[in-house]
């Protein structure tokens, strides 16, 4: 299994818990679940469909998942984000980092779905009750480097 | 030459396509075919600060010069995870 995907098909915590604890030397492994919610800003939600350009989107992932290994050395990752429609209560993204300690692998796994919200090329179409809108957060830009400083910060708190 | 746009979320509703080819002149930016494709669809305007773009799948500046057969991406604000 590729430790970064994106996917039509449901997605498997185990797998990539598997994936990345197969070495002794780990102590921890830290895992981040990302699950498709039934409201959004006062709005019933009955379903997200989520797009990617998915070539660059993978690309994207290894890139974030290069930027924490440099951060935490040591650190194995693996990060799987699905795609097409998904109904609530479905997983859309799962992240693992195992490391030797706890710290480095909580922290990893808070930078990558942080990094993940900055600049991979996915986007959520919400459905809700009267309506649907395409989700729009953050404006990508890979060089800016406060953004990325931010998401480390975060995963430090 | 002729390059592919790839467009996604909104952009891809409003343009009612997921992929256009277009040609355009030898030196032409990333800026350039933007330019055109807003002329086409005034609605895409309102995305001009806020649009993100690529090139054959990686992040390029507006500035980018573009080569024959070039894909370029216009990416709205993302929202994975």
């Amino acid at each position: 299994m590729n430790p970064v995907a994106v996917t039509h098909r449901a997605l498997e915590p185990d797998s990539l818990i598997r994936l990345v604890s197969n070495e002794g030397g780990h102590g921890a492994v830290a895992t981040f679940i990302g699950v498709v919610r039934d409201n959004n800003l006062n709005r019933r939600v009955s379903h997200l469909e989520y797009e990617a350009y998915e070539p660059m989107a993978m690309k994207v992932l290894e890139q974030i998942c290069r930027e924490a290994a440099r951060e935490w050395p040591g650190t194995r990752l693996a990060v799987h984000h699905r795609v097409g429609r998904l109904a609530i209560g479905e997983a859309s993204i799962v992240i693992a980092a195992a490391s030797a300690h706890r710290a480095a692998a909580f922290a990893a796994c808070r930078y990558v779905i942080e990094r993940v919200k900055q600049i991979v090329p996915i986007w959520k179409h919400e459905f809700f009750d009267g309506g649907e809108v395409w989700i729009e957060g953050a404006t990508a830009n890979p060089e800016d480097e406060a953004a990325r400083l931010e998401a480390k910060r975060r995963a430090c708190a | 030459m002729r390059v592919t746009v790839r467009l996604f979320a909104r952009l891809r509703d409003i343009a009612r396509s997921a992929d256009l080819s277009r040609e355009v002149p030898t030196g032409a930016t990333v800026a350039d075919v933007w330019r055109g494709l807003v002329a086409e669809f005034p609605e895409m305007a309102q995305y001009e600060s806020s649009i993100s773009s690529a090139v054959n799948a990686d992040y390029a500046r507006m500035t980018a010069v573009l080569a024959d057969g070039d894909e370029v991406a216009f990416l709205p604000p993302v929202s994975g995870g």
